[in-house]
C-alpha cells in the first residue's frame, strides 16, 4: 500500500494532463466543422465530442483502452488483427537479437579483457557503432540482408536489435572480468591456475552481478532496435509495423493501441528479467 | 619423495637475496642482502616497522614476486618449481573467500582447480574444517561468519590440498585481541598436529614470540634481516607462558631489535 499509493498517484496525474490535452487538441477539429457547417458551438458542447471521435488528433486514455482491449482479446491471437499475434512477432525479433546480442557481447568482453590489442582496437569501435543512429542504419541492414538473399524477415530484424543490446552487455561484461583484486588473482596463482581456470572460477563468476544488471538494458534495447527493424516499409506484421500502418492511414487508435501494447511487452520482459536476475543472485549467496 | 629429502635440509633456503621494484619514482629495494635458512618444522616469523619487506618475502617465497639477485629455494627447488608440486598454502591479511561460493565450495576451490577426486574432496572437507573447528559451517556463504570464522575458513582453504609449507601474511590482523589469542592458540595446535613449517608476518611482538620457534627482525628502507632469534620456548605453550621470565626476554630483545633497526635510518 505505501508502494502504491505514490505510484497511483502519478498515474491520476498522467490520466489528467492526457484527458485535458485530449480535449485541447481534438476541439480544433470540432471547432472547425461547425465552422464549415456555418453553426457555433460552445465548449460544453464541444467536449464530449473530443471525447469520441473516429481520427482523433490525440486519443483519450478511454478510447486507447478500449482500442487496445479489442486489440488484445477482440479476435483469436493468430488473427492478423490481434495485438497478441503482432506482439508476439516483435517479442520473438527481441529474444533472438537480445540473444544474438548476449552472445555478442560477451564473447567481445572476453576477447578484449583478454588481449591488450582488442582493447585498444575494439572498443573505440564499440562506441562509435552507438553514436550511429539506428533509425538512419536499419534501413540498410534491411536491404543488405535481402541482397544477400536473406528474404526473412527475422535475420535483419535480430541483427538490428543486437546492435543495439550487446552494448549494455559489453560494457558491464568488460568491468565485471576486470572486477576480481589482485589478491584473488595472487591466490590462484599459488594454486598453479592456468589462464582457463582463472577464468572459469574467479572471473565469470565474478561478473555475474555485473551481467544481471545489464540485462534489463539490454532486453529494452533490443524491444525497441526490433520495432525500429519493424518500421520500413514492407514490414506486416510486429508492433512496429502495426504503429507504421496506424500513422501511415490516419488510423491514431492503432498507432496508439500498438504503442502502449509494445509498452505492456516492455514491461513485461523487465519484470521477468528481474525475476532471473534474484533467482541467480539467491543462488550465487547474495544476502537476502 | 618424502624420504629424499632429508630431515636436515632447509625447508626455505634464502641467500643474499635482493628484490628491487622499479617504480614511477624510480627503483625501490624491497629487500638487501636477506639471508636465512628454515628448517622444517619451524615456526617462523616476520617482524617489523610497515615497509620493511615482509610481505615481499612471503610473496617472493611463493614465487608471487621474483627475486632480483641472489637464490631462494624451496625444498631444494626454485620457488615456481615448488609451487608446481604445491608446496605451499597461502592465507591473506583478507580473507578473500569468495562470495558466490559456501565456506566449503570456498575451501573445494584449490581441490579443484589442482583436480583431486570429489570424493577425495568431500573428505578433506570435512577434514579441514575439523581442524579449525568450523565443523558444520560448511553450508553457509561467507557474508553469514563473522571475521574471524572467514580468516579461519581461509586457512581451512590454505591447508586442504596438503601443501607442507603454511605462509601466512598477518592472517590476524584485522581481528580484536581477544579472538586473535584464540585463533593463536588454534594455529599452534594445527601446527603441532600437522608438523608443517609456517612463515608468519606480524606487527605484533607477543604474537610472534608465543608462535615462533624462529623470529625474524627486519628492519626498513632498504628492507634486511636485523636479529634472527632462536626461541628457547618449549613445544608445548599455554597462554600463561606469556607470563614467564623468558617470553619477557626474549620479548625484550625483539624490541631492542626492532629499536636497532630504527635507529640506523
Ligand atoms: N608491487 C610493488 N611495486 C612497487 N613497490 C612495492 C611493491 N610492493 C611493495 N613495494 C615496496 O616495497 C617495500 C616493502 O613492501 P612490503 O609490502 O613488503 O612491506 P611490509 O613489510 O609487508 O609492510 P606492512 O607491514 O605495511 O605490510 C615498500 O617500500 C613498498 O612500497
Ligand atoms: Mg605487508
Amino acid at each position: 500500500m505505501n508502494r502504491a499509493l505514490p505510484v497511483l498517484t502519478v498515474l491520476l496525474g498522467i490520466l489528467a494532463i492526457w484527458y485535458a490535452a485530449a480535449v485541447w487538441m481534438n476541439a480544433t477539429w470540432v471547432f472547425d466543422q461547425a465552422e464549415r457547417a456555418g453553426t457555433t458551438v460552445t465548449w460544453a458542447e464541444a467536449i464530449p465530442q473530443t471525447m469520441a471521435q473516429e481520427r482523433p488528433l490525440l486519443p483519450p486514455p478511454h478510447q486507447v483502452g478500449a482500442e487496445l482491449w479489442k486489440g488484445l482479446f477482440g479476435q483469436a491471437v493468430t488473427s492478423k488483427r490481434s495485438l497478441v499475434y503482432h506482439g508476439y512477432v516483435t517479442f520473438k525479433g527481441t529474444m533472438m537479437g537480445f540473444g544474438l546480442g548476449i552472445v555478442a557481447g560477451v564473447l567481445l568482453a572476453m576477447a578484449i579483457v583478454r588481449f591488450r590489442v582488442m582493447d585498444m582496437g575494439l572498443m573505440p569501435w564499440a562506441i562509435i557503432s552507438q553514436t550511429i543512429p539506428i533509425v538512419a542504419l536499419a534501413p540498410m541492414i534491411i536491404t543488405l540482408s535481402s541482397q544477400l538473399g536473406l528474404t526473412a524477415r527475422d535475420v535483419p530484424k535480430a541483427i538490428i536489435a543486437a546492435y543495439l543490446s550487446f552494448f549494455p552487455v559489453l560494457v558491464s561484461m568488460v568491468k565485471g572480468l576486470r572486477s576480481p583484486d589482485q589478491m584473488q588473482l595472487d591466490l590462484l596463482k599459488t594454486y598453479g591456475a592456468g589462464e582457463m581456470a582463472t577464468f572459469l572460477k574467479l572471473r565469470l563468476p565474478a561478473s555475474m552481478p555485473y551481467f544481471f544488471a545489464s540485462l534489463k538494458v539490454a532486453v529494452a534495447a533490443s524491444l525497441v532496435g526490433t520495432i525500429v527493424g519493424e518500421l520500413p516499409t514492407g514490414a506486416i506484421e510486429g508492433l512496429g509495423a502495426r504503429m507504421l500502418i496506424g500513422s501511415q492511414f490516419g488510423e491514431p487508435l492503432i498507432m496508439w493501441a500498438a504503442l502502449f501494447a509494445a509498452a505492456i511487452l516492455a514491461g513485461l520482459l523487465i519484470v521477468v528479467v528481474g525475476v532471473v536476475e534474484r533467482l541467480a543472485a539467491r543462488r550465487m549467496g547474495v544476502r537476502a | 619423495m618424502k624420504d629424499t629429502i632429508s630431515q636436515n635440509q632447509p625447508v626455505i633456503e634464502a641467500k643474499g637475496l635482493n628484490l628491487v621494484f622499479q617504480t614511477a619514482d624510480g627503483p625501490v629495494q624491497a629487500l638487501k642482502d636477506v639471508n636465512l635458512t628454515v628448517a622444517k618444522g619451524d615456526f617462523v616469523s616476520f617482524i617489523g616497522p610497515s615497509g620493511c619487506g615482509k610481505t615481499t618475502f612471503l610473496r617472493a617465497i611463493a614465487a608471487l614476486e621474483h627475486p632480483t639477485s641472489g637464490t631462494l629455494t624451496v625444498n631444494g627447488m626454485s620457488p615456481d618449481e615448488a609451487r608446481r608440486k604445491r608446496a605451499y598454502g597461502y592465507v591473506f591479511q583478507a580473507a578473500g573467500l569468495y562470495p558466490w561460493r559456501t565456506i566449503r565450495g570456498n575451501i573445494k576451490l584449490p581441490l579443484e582447480i589442482m583436480g583431486f577426486s570429489k570424493a577425495d574432496q568431500e573428505e578433506r572437507v570435512q577434514r579441514v574444517l575439523e581442524l579449525v573447528e568450523l565443523k558444520g559451517f560448511g553450508k553457509k556463504f561467507p557474508w553469514q561468519l563473522s571475521g574471524g570464522m572467514q580468516q579461519r575458513a581461509s586457512i581451512a582453504r590454505a591447508l586442504a590440498f596438503d601443501a607442507d609449507i603454511l605462509l601466512m601474511d598477518e592472517p590476524f590482523g584485522a581481528l580484536d585481541e581477544i579472538v586473535r589469542d584464540r585463533l593463536n592458540e588454534e594455529v599452534l595446535k594445527l601446527w603441532a598436529r600437522t608438523g608443517k613449517t609456517i612463515g608468519f608476518v606480524t606487527h605484533s611482538i607477543p604474537e610472534a614470540v608465543y608462535l615462533s620457534t624462529k623470529i625474524v627482525v627486519m628492519s626498513p628502507r632498504p628492507g634486511r634481516i636485523t636479529d634472527v632469534i632462536d626461541s628457547p620456548l618449549p613445544k608445548e605453550r599455554p597462554l600463561d607462558i606469556r607470563d614467564s621470565r623468558e617470553f619477557i626476554e626474549i620479548a625484550h630483545r625483539v624490541r631492542e631489535g626492532l629499536r636497532a633497526g630504527h635507529h640506523e635510518d
